[in-house]
């Protein structure tokens, strides 16, 4: 069966124009086939005399199948009419399917150059909070997470944390529209309730204003919650436990805020364990990672360095940050007449995506109050 | 350094190559009488007369046809479509054989050839006057494809395309014929196969062509007043795309947005996404992000052609949003 | 005038026997693709290309091998070149309906109906620019005629006047569609009076006949007339190509034009005139022969282009002076 166009493959052999014993020439027709294209006569190239009829019509045959044979003049072997049968096109052998995983592992969605940062890092993405849409873990956001350390992992070199405090803060500052608020809070009752307290402790078992303050911080929260929890995915996602990042000073490097769990439930005493055990754990870099991205709101307090009023830059993705100045005398207006009061100038760094001005001020009003009645926290 | 028109550049080309070489000469349709559709062969007929500055009849197929035929027999011919909405009577004879016949030939026959045509829209004359098919024609193996954005490129683009043995494509938008600007005398020569950063920025990559160059940089400025800098790449060329110079801006910004006046699909600005894919995936801290012309056939009513192309405020809101992730 | 119709009828007899051949080889698969035979047009390229200078040039279709192996491609480069081989006329990446050869300016072989023409102004052009007095041979068939390039390129050359021979061979034919519903005006030659070109129309039997008619539209283009339509009325005796039922045409017309097989009658005519003998026919026969089968050789044996060179050739490796 010859070959008559590139798309045919095969057809039906119709009619033998010839029988075994004629005579036949280069040129002459011998037979019909029928093709998808109509009825086509086929040749014979050869000169000589028909030999045996291979084939009989009415069968589909494929390009290259034998249909006579033709032996030449004088020739005892008979010479093939159509040339050697072309092996059929083998169809392509679908994959076979890969065997089904046992249990299949949870997948990451990470930026491929957030995978490249955390390979090269030494983070472990599972365990990285992704800001990027649809919760995607994002460069920065392994960079944040290398910042911190593991358990078992020494401290990341003081150079890459910088570069990735410096990234995170970049990036907050970048993505999130802050809003600024701050009210000077009379420390007075605070501060002798403290006094009150500390006189029947040893001095070990002091407790400081810090834990004061984040005690109310995490009070006040319970009033305006939108301003504790994370900002994903254009949307608030608000926290019902409250896990202050408190930020600790780390010489020649910066601030690193871990967060004290549940601080809304921990005593005061319990507060202050927790800042003793965080303080050094942070210094000699052997923080947990929990304690590093679990914080849903950020407390500075840097009126020890003197600093009057703070104005923070919030830790994405939470959505506020409390900054605290230090307690200094100050002139203070009462019932019409000037008195002196220790004052503290309380700020607060919010995101404007998650709360506005009223609810902020309403959380500043709230830590107010909170602090006018230290013994209730 | 004078102040001069994009269109001035252009044909100052023209004139420079019909000055030098005598196996260059011009046809198309109206550059002669006419003085071209958009004014760039104004006068030429007359300082050069008929034989090199040629009238054609509405004719695409046999004046580009014709073109081929006589760069494949000593000249070089530079032919003028007037607009790539017309090149497309003429897709035989470009893509079957002046694409084609180096290849078929074994390499004996070559055709130096130039082809210049408007392009864009932007002017409400509606679908059938208004495509933007350049990142079309890049998907042709065989011809060069070249998009000069700048008064610079204007003027120099053509002798290098000129000096080139295989045929070269040019595409000039039609809205920057009347752009102003200066050339720097020193400049007397460019290249057609390497883009150009025109901004630099680290936060993100804006990359394009043509009279997207223009609104890109113009989005550049307001996104720099909001803390976000850009680098824009002007790519200059279509094919050959400049890989190194898009991708190694990524790997600066991590961030990706192409700016495209043809549709998106299946467009030059899915060519250039698929290469950052397949060559700088490991850089890309999110997906390729593409404002392209939108899939529709150019519409007349001007608020709504506004709406079909990239404007410099829409590229701005993309790559906000891609730095900033809010709107 | 003998020693011309030998050598016609040696030159036609090549072709045909060529033609034989590639239609055993396409059957064996051997020839790939398309092949269109030019089988009974015979006359057309060797009477036509016998006017023709060295130095002129041709545009031919896809159904070259005529004008090919008569303007002096070799038999072995064009087999070749059908196998796909790299010493073919074209590196094996044209196949049947794509020969070129720069030095016997042989501007292929084009697949695209009509699509030669443009092709052919330019070429024309440049001479005239380059004040050379070479002629451009574009052929082309019946189907073309109905093209936009056809008319685009007859208005065009005739307004430039350009040493264009738009050669027409009219088999009758546009691959299944009969002239009568191809074309509103069926004669043709009529169409060339609307562009203001000369025009002729030859028994593209006779290959006397068309010699002389290419020859004096060859005078009147070197003479600065213009261009020029010969219309040759020609047949294929076999199918547009290899994969056709010839559903469109009978067996009997078919069988009437075999009576006028060019070759069949120049062969009868100088036997009649005592020109030539059955020997010396048998003698061209054996050398065709040898020529073929040395052809088919060649190309059997030939290699492969390798495939690391598959995106050569796409641009020039070399700048042109």
């Amino acid at each position: 069966m010859p070959s008559l166009g590139a798309d045919m493959r095969a057809a039906i052999l119709m009619r033998w124009r010839v029988k075994p014993g004629d005579r036949v020439k280069r040129g002459d027709i011998i037979a019909e086939v029928e093709t998808d294209k109509g009825l086509i006569e086929i040749e014979v190239f050869e000169n000589g005399v028909v030999d045996q009829i291979l084939a009989e019509p009415g069968k589909k045959l494929p390009v290259g199948t034998v249909l006579a044979t033709i032996r030449g003049e004088g020739e005892p072997a008979p010479v093939i009419v159509t040339p050697p049968a072309v092996a059929p096109a083998l169809e392509p052998v679908s994959e076979a399917k890969p065997p089904v995983r046992a249990a299949p592992m949870p997948h990451v969605r990470a930026s491929p150059l957030a995978r490249k940062s955390a390979q090269e890092l030494g983070v472990d993405l599972s365990k990285v909070t992704g800001t990027g849409a649809g919760g995607v873990i994002e460069q920065a956001d392994v960079l944040q997470a290398a910042a911190m350390t593991k358990e078992e992992k020494p401290l990341a070199p003081a150079e890459k944390f910088r570069r990735a405090v410096a990234a995170a803060m970049s990036r907050s500052n970048r993505e999130i529209p802050h809003y600024y608020l701050a009210t000077e809070i009379d420390m007075t009752r605070s501060l002798g309730w403290l006094t009150d307290q500390n006189a029947k402790r040893s001095l070990k078992d002091r407790l400081l204003v810090a834990v004061l303050l984040i005690k109310a911080v995490a009070r006040a929260l319970a009033d305006v919650p939108e301003l504790n929890g994370y900002w994903i995915d254009d949307q608030l996602q608000k926290k019902d436990a409250v896990h202050a990042g408190f930020a600790i000073a780390l010489r020649q490097i910066g601030l690193i805020a871990p967060a004290i769990h549940d601080a809304h439930l921990k005593t005061l005493d319990e507060l202050m364990a927790a800042i003793h055990d965080l303080i050094p754990r942070a210094r000699s870099g052997r923080l947990r990672s929990s304690e590093l991205t679990d914080a849903t709101i950020t407390i500075t307090n840097l009126g020890d360095l003197g600093i009057e009023t703070l104005f923070g830059v919030i830790y994405p993705p939470q959505v506020a940050l409390v900054g605290f100045g230090k307690v200094a005398n100050r002139p203070w207006a009462e019932r019409g007449t000037i008195v002196v009061r220790p004052v503290l100038t309380a700020t607060l760094s919010a995101d404007h995506r998650a709360t506005d001005g009223l609810r902020g001020a309403q959380f500043l009003e709230a830590l107010n109050d909170r602090l006018q009645t230290p013994e209730k926290l | 350094m004078t102040t001069t028109t994009y269109r001035e550049a252009v044909r100052e080309a023209i004139r420079q190559a019909l000055r030098n070489d005598a196996r260059v000469f011009l046809m198309g349709e109206d550059v002669g009488h006419y003085g071209g559709c958009f004014a760039v062969t104004k006068g030429l007929l007359d300082e050069f007369g008929p034989e090199r500055i040629r009238d054609t009849p509405l004719s695409e197929s046999a004046f580009v046809g014709a073109g081929i035929g006589a760069a494949l027999n000593g000249m070089r011919p530079i032919v003028e479509i007037m607009t790539v909405n017309f090149s497309l009577l003429a897709l035989d004879q470009i893509i079957n054989n002046a694409a084609t016949l180096l290849h078929m030939s074994g390499g004996q026959f070559n055709v130096p050839l130039v082809i210049r045509m408007a392009t864009g829209g932007g002017k409400q004359l509606a679908a059938q006057h208004s495509h933007s098919l350049e990142g079309w024609y890049g998907h042709i193996p065989g011809i060069k494809v070249l998009t000069p954005a700048t008064i610079e490129d204007a003027r120099w683009m053509l002798a290098t395309a000129l000096a080139d043995p295989d045929p070269v494509l040019i595409f000039e938008n039609q809205t920057l014929y009347n752009m102003e600007g200066v050339l720097d005398p020193k400049v007397t020569f460019v290249d057609i196969d390497h883009a150009r950063v025109h901004r630099a920025g680290d936060h993100i990559s804006i990359i394009t062509y043509g009279v997207g160059l223009w609104k890109s940089l113009d989005a550049a400025e307001k996104l720099a007043a909001e803390g976000i800098e850009a680098d824009v790449i002007d790519l200059r060329a279509l094919r050959p795309l400049d890989n190194e110079t898009f991708l190694g801006s990524l790997a600066k910004t991590h961030r990706a947005l192409i700016v495209d006046e043809g549709w998106r699909s299946g467009g030059i600005s899915a060519e250039i996404s698929a290469r950052i894919m397949e060559i700088g995936f490991y850089d890309l801290d999110m997906p390729v992000q593409r404002v392209c012309g939108a899939e529709v056939p150019m519409p007349y009513a001007k608020h709504l052609e506004l709406a079909a192309l990239p404007q410099p405020e829409t590229i701005a809101a993309a790559a906000r949003k891609m730095v900033r992730k809010n709107g | 005038m003998s020693t011309d119709g030998r050598d016609f009828l040696y030159q036609m007899l090549r072709i045909r026997r060529f033609e034989e051949k590639c239609v055993e080889l396409y059957s064996a698969e051997k020839i790939r693709g398309f092949l269109h035979l030019y089988i009974g047009e015979e006359a057309v390229a060797v009477g036509s290309i016998s006017c023709l200078a060295p130095d002129d040039a041709i545009v031919a279709t896809y159904r070259e091998h005529g004008q090919a192996l008569v303007r002096g491609v070799s038999a072995s480069a064009i087999m070749a070149e059908m196998y796909g081989k790299l010493e073919g006329c074209a590196r094996g990446r044209g196949g049947s309906m794509h020969f070129f050869d720069a030095q016997k300016r042989l501007y292929g072989g084009n697949a695209i109906v009509g699509g030669g023409l443009p092709l052919s102004l330019g070429l024309a052009l440049a001479d005239k620019m380059q004040s050379r007095q070479r002629v451009t041979c574009c052929v082309f068939g019946d189907g073309a005629v109905a093209e936009g390039e056809f008319h685009e390129s007859m208005n065009l050359a005739s307004l430039w006047k350009l040493p264009v021979l738009f050669l027409c061979e009219n088999n009758l034919y546009a691959m299944g569609t009969a002239l009568q519903f191809e074309h509103s005006v069926t004669e043709l030659v009529k169409k060339a009076d609307a562009y203001n070109v000369a025009a002729a129309a030859v028994d593209g039997m006779d290959v006397f006949a068309v010699k002389a008619a290419t020859q004096k539209a060859l005078d009147y283009i070197r003479a600065g007339g213009g261009p020029y339509f010969l219309e040759c009325r020609t047949y294929r005796f076999r199918a547009h190509s290899m994969f056709d039922a010839e559903l469109y045409r009978s067996k009997a017309e078919v069988q009437e034009w075999k009576k006028r097989d060019p070759i069949a009658t120049l062969s009868a005519r100088l036997k009649g005139e005592g020109a030539i003998t059955g020997a010396d026919i048998e003698q061209m026969e054996r050398k065709v022969a040898d020529e073929v089968s040395e052809a088919v050789n060649f190309a059997e044996a030939g290699p492969w282009e390798p495939v690391e060179d598959l995106t050569r050739f796409v641009y020039s490796e070399r700048t042109p002076s």
